[in-house]
């Protein structure tokens, strides 16, 4: 237990470093270039990565993630509110599993 | 003595911080859904309640919260984690850059309790407002989503004992829906196609092929693709393109 939250308290500390060194002291630092682009591409390939493989394991079967999956990205294309992105893909799940 | 920066923005920082705070509600209304999510399914993996109540007040990170949770079930090492979250929060360093630009607040504390606040949907609402240069604005818009969050792990955690079990394993992809629902959207332009799909393509390879041969743990395979794929980004496109 408490190393448990000795964890939460790391992950809070690495959380917090990205949003505030910036904000206290890179207000007139111009970053290189490459870091930039780095930093630009990184949400794209950490979602990326985090979408595959574990989405294939998320739920029961494989048949019901696949279900999810696919009805979040349907509405996310179709410019869906977060919210219903969220709520759909929980949904899918959650007929497919009921009734399949 | 009024300096330019108040003739320029004359309302008072407490209707600043009171606007902040109304133009949170969509992002408040959007997190409780989310944040009911990441309760019942911490429930469901048996975490102690104290530890996810703890996350939502201490991390205030969705995606991190419920990769955490995930990853600490599946037994991974905590350096692991703390390293997966550490590269999944990089993306708030250009948002705080970002904001760093526009704010007109230069008290350190003040700065460092906005800086806790900073997400991708307080950040998407900030940019698109012209109040957003006060800082007690924005000091509003991220406090009113930061309850929000914190109302929903309550009601999730409490909640979770009512609800059938099926209910509670279809939360299981909540988190990866919520990575499809902020993914998606942005597949419009080539390079950030192109990226996504270098990290798909390095996850493929390490799962199917590498972890055969050598046990690699879901945290590092996620970091290892990360810096590939944006790495990869970041030599063949420029500035402008990214």
């Amino acid at each position: 237990m408490i190393s448990l939250f000795l964890l939460v308290l790391a992950m809070a500390i690495v959380t917090y470093i990205p949003r505030l060194v910036p904000l206290l002291w890179l207000r007139d630092v111009k970053l290189p270039p490459l870091l930039k682009r780095f930093l630009l591409f990184t949400p794209y390939a950490v979602l990326a990565s985090l979408i595959f493989p574990g989405l294939l394991s998320a739920t029961n079967s494989l048949t019901s993630a696949l279900a999810g999956g696919a009805v979040a990205a349907a509405l996310a294309l179709l410019r869906a509110n977060l919210m219903l992105v969220v709520i759909g893909g929980i949904a899918g799940v959650y007929l497919v599993e009921t009734f399949l | 003595m009024a300096t330019p920066v108040s003739q320029m923005t004359p309302i008072p920082n407490r209707d600043a911080f009171r606007s902040g705070m109304r133009a949170g509600i969509p992002v408040a209304v959007g997190y409780i859904p989310i944040a009911i999510a990441f309760g019942l399914l911490a429930k469901s993996f048996d975490m102690p309640n104290v530890i996810t109540l703890a996350m939502s007040l201490f991390i205030f990170a969705g995606a991190s919260q419920f990769i955490g949770v995930q990853l600490i079930m599946a037994g991974s090492m905590y350096w692991e984690i703390a390293l997966t979250t550490f590269i999944l929060n990089l993306r708030h360093f250009l948002m705080s850059a970002s904001l760093s630009q526009r704010l007109e607040t230069t008290s350190n504390r003040f700065l460092a309790a906005i800086a806790f606040g900073v997400t991708d949907e307080t950040f998407s609402v900030a940019s698109t407002r012209d109040e957003s240069t006060r800082g007690h604005f924005v000091l509003g818009l991220n406090l009113i989503a930061f309850l929000a969050w914190n109302v929903g792990t309550w009601i999730g955690v409490f909640l979770a004992f009512g609800l059938p079990t099926s209910v509670q394993t279809s939360m299981g992809i909540a988190l990866y829906v919520m990575f499809i629902g902020l993914l998606v959207p942005s597949l419009t332009r080539k390079p950030v196609i192109v990226v996504a799909a270098i990290a798909v393509l390095t996850q493929a390879v390490l799962y199917f092929g590498v972890s055969q041969f050598f046990p690699l743990s879901s945290g590092l395979s996620i970091i290892l693709a990360t810096i590939v794929a944006a790495g990869i980004g970041a030599l063949i496109y420029r500035e402008d393109e990214a």
